[in-house]
């Protein structure tokens, strides 16, 4: 499907916030920070990859980021439960 | 979050009742269509889920199932809404402004609800209102790291500010 | 339709945006898990609506994914606020650091 200017602004929104929180990912400073940006960057995957189901014009994706969700958050979990245990 | 003195009354079949019913709709939304095939094998994977999900079903007893709990259920949703949409605009404001107001803490507030239900789904609530995030629950007491603490606030204040809202309607479909 | 779903994306995309700011201008990691989490869980939820306006047959699945969003970030958040302090990561306070910026634990 051809994109409207709104939709391509959006995309770059998006974009930028996946670039920032990548760039927490980054520079830390501390695990728990990076855990944090994860956390983040893991729900923005969630929505964008809806977004790709959407630009791709194929439900498929929709599973995808269904279980991808759920995976990360099991994830984070497991490492929330790893930081508490080494305190 | 701990679970000692929170009285936990047996489950009945009005929970897996609802259990199964719960794990049926999900089925059906995910499958997308009402085909009866899919219909009946939703059936049997719900009736399988709901027996292999017996010895945690206490979870629900904190539930109120009842007609009457209709309609506080939709004023919390209502609230909820609110405060969540309330919640992005006060942090974007926060982040956007070049100075960063924040006044950090972290104070306790305390909740009436008794069920580990009713007191997760709070703790939820609150970590997606206004500049407050749960941190940990204690019993009746819930640890609340909150961004713009006003000097000089109490337990009950801060009780007063952060879950009344919430709980007035909460406590209409959870113990 | 189309104008409405465009909206919400955008404005969907623009809650995401500062949640990730936030994620780079706040003092300490407390504050930078409330930035990530409300933001962007009510921008996913915008760009969810988004979408469901743009392809209606989706509703239902997208309903699922909402809702899981719903549901796993706050805990999460939580879960992980909780871990840090009980690992004993202090919270950052006005007070203490006397507003110099940047400072961790």
């Amino acid at each position: 499907m051809t994109l409207t200017l709104l939709e391509i602004v959006a995309l770059g929104l998006l974009g930028a916030a996946v670039l920032l929180s990548l760039l927490r990912l980054i520079l830390g400073p501390t695990t728990p920070d990076r855990v944090v940006a994860a956390d983040t960057l893991a729900v923005i995957t969630t929505s964008g990859l809806v977004i790709l189901a959407a630009l791709l014009g194929s439900p498929l994706y929709l599973d995808v980021a269904l279980i991808y969700g759920t995976l990360a958050f099991v994830g984070v979990v497991a490492i929330a439960r790893t930081i508490e245990g080494n305190g | 979050m701990t679970t000692k003195s929170i009285q936990r009354p047996e489950p009945g079949f009005v929970h897996g009742l609802f259990l199964y019913l719960l794990v049926f709709a999900l089925w059906m939304l995910l499958v997308g269509n009402l085909d009866t095939a899919e219909m009946a094998a939703g059936a049997v994977v719900a009736l399988i889920v709901t027996l292999a999900s017996r010895p945690h079903l206490s979870i629900l007893t904190g539930l109120i199932i009842s007609p009457a709990a209709l309609l506080p259920l939709l004023r919390y949703l209502g609230t909820f809404i609110v405060a969540l949409v309330q919640a992005n605009l006060d942090m974007a404001r926060r982040v956007l402004s070049p100075s960063l107001p924040l006044q950090p803490a972290v104070v306790e507030v305390e909740t009436k609800l008794k069920s580990p239900l009713g007191r997760l789904i709070l703790a939820n609530s609150i970590t997606l209102t206004p500049g407050t995030l749960t941190v940990d629950v204690q019993d009746q007491v819930l640890l609340v790291h909150w961004v713009d603490c006003p000097p000089g606030s109490d337990l009950a204040s801060t009780t007063q500010a952060i879950t009344s809202k919430f709980e007035q309607h909460l406590k209409g479909f959870v113990l | 339709m189309r104008l409405i779903a465009d909206l919400f994306l955008v404005v969907g995309a623009a809650f995401t945006l500062f949640g990730a700011i936030g994620l780079i201008r706040m003092p300490d990691v407390y504050n930078r898990i409330q930035a990530g989490t409300k933001a962007v869980t009510l921008g996913s939820l915008c760009l969810l609506i988004g979408i469901a306006l743009l392809y209606p047959a989706w509703w239902s699945k997208l309903l699922v994914i909402g809702v899981l969003i719903l549901i796993t970030n706050p805990l999460g958040s939580s879960t992980i606020a909780r871990a840090l302090l009980k690992a004993g990561v202090k919270p950052w306070s006005k007070a203490s650091v006397s507003q110099a910026g940047e400072a961790d634990r």
